[in-house]
């Protein structure tokens, strides 16, 4: 029972994004054409609205579901990891035009060819583990 | 002029997709989307070649739970909350891709036959190209510690430098790829 609640984020999440053609190769190929506000105005909202509410949950000490005050990791600091591996990720959302959420969701709707994007997807993965300590941070 | 069954509206979009991540947090969880690969990976048994998919991955079956709701999402939206009036694109837009002789969205679809007939995706070119792109997606994320959800939605949300920079990297490689790598592979 614990996890309907995630099934229903999740539910929903699927729901917007499609509705909102975030999955649509066509929307990402026209974002990265600068020939569409819908894909900024989206990422520029979800950002106000997430700033604001996390800094709603910060100031107001807001305590989460397990009643322990709400506290978002920081990211590890770095420069090279996050600047080559945001390239090469953008390198591939620009071709493919999924990033991970899309690939499971477009799944899901029944696009099923795109179960050979999340098979390179996992070969991605796989192979980053394989090269970790090699790379450069 | 927005239907409820056509092209969800930006602002609405947006605030909706906030709120998922916000709920996520107020669950005592992190947004990402991308965790899911690696958790995927671990239980294929990947652990047998690196450390890093050497972890307890019950500890995610939440996220999976997540991902197992968006298909479903997905599924619901497409059969149930379409009209098939979507992805109303930039007239530019449809004169390039007819240029690189992809098929513009007609009925609401919202990905290229291109891509998603099988005639096309199991040749040579289109699969290697979806393979690829997918693994520069995984790869990518994986070594930028996150894609759009976990980076662009909850790191910047959360001000995070390093998110920025992950983000002006995502754009860097988009802007590479809509402008070059696409025109010169079709």
């Amino acid at each position: 029972m614990k996890f309907i609640k995630y099934l229903l984020v999740g539910i929903v999440f699927g729901i917007v994004l499609t509705k909102a053609e975030a999955v649509s190769w066509y929307r990402i190929y026209e974002m990265f054409q600068f020939q569409s506000f819908h894909m900024f105005g989206i990422m520029m909202t979800a950002m106000f609205v997430g700033v604001l509410g996390v800094q709603i949950y910060k100031r107001k000490n807001i305590k989460n579901i397990e009643g322990t005050p709400i506290s978002i990791q920081d990211k590890e600091k770095g420069f090279l990891s996050y600047a080559i591996g945001g390239i090469l990720f953008g390198l591939g959302w620009g071709m493919i035009g999924t990033c991970p959420g899309p690939i499971f969701i477009l799944i899901g709707a029944g696009f099923y060819g795109i179960g050979i994007v999340l098979i390179g997807a996992l070969i991605g993965t796989f192979l980053y583990g394989i090269l970790k300590e090699k790379l450069p941070y | 002029m927005y239907s409820f069954y056509g092209t969800w509206p930006w602002y609405i979009s947006g605030f909706l997709l906030g709120a998922v991540m916000l709920t996520l947090v107020y669950f005592g969880k992190t947004f990402g989307m991308s965790s899911n690969l690696r958790t995927l990976c671990t239980i294929s048994g990947a652990g047998k070649f690196s450390d890093f998919f050497r972890f307890d991955w019950k500890s995610q079956r939440w996220n999976l739970v997540v991902v197992l709701g968006a298909m479903i999402g997905g599924f619901i939206a497409v059969n149930y909350l379409s009209d098939g009036s979507g992805v109303q694109l930039n007239p530019q837009t449809i004169t390039q891709l007819q240029e690189m002789k992809i098929d513009a969205p007609v009925n609401g679809n919202l990905i290229p036959e291109k891509f998603t007939s099988a005639e096309s995706i199991f040749t040579p070119k289109i699969f290697v190209f979806m393979l690829l792109g997918g693994l520069l997606v995984g790869f990518g994320a994986r070594y930028a510690g996150g894609c759009t959800s976990g980076h662009a939605i909850s790191g910047l949300s959360n001000l995070q430098l390093p998110s920025l920079i992950a983000v002006i990297g995502f754009f860097i490689g988009g802007l590479v790829a809509a402008h070059f790598l696409l025109p010169l592979i079709f």
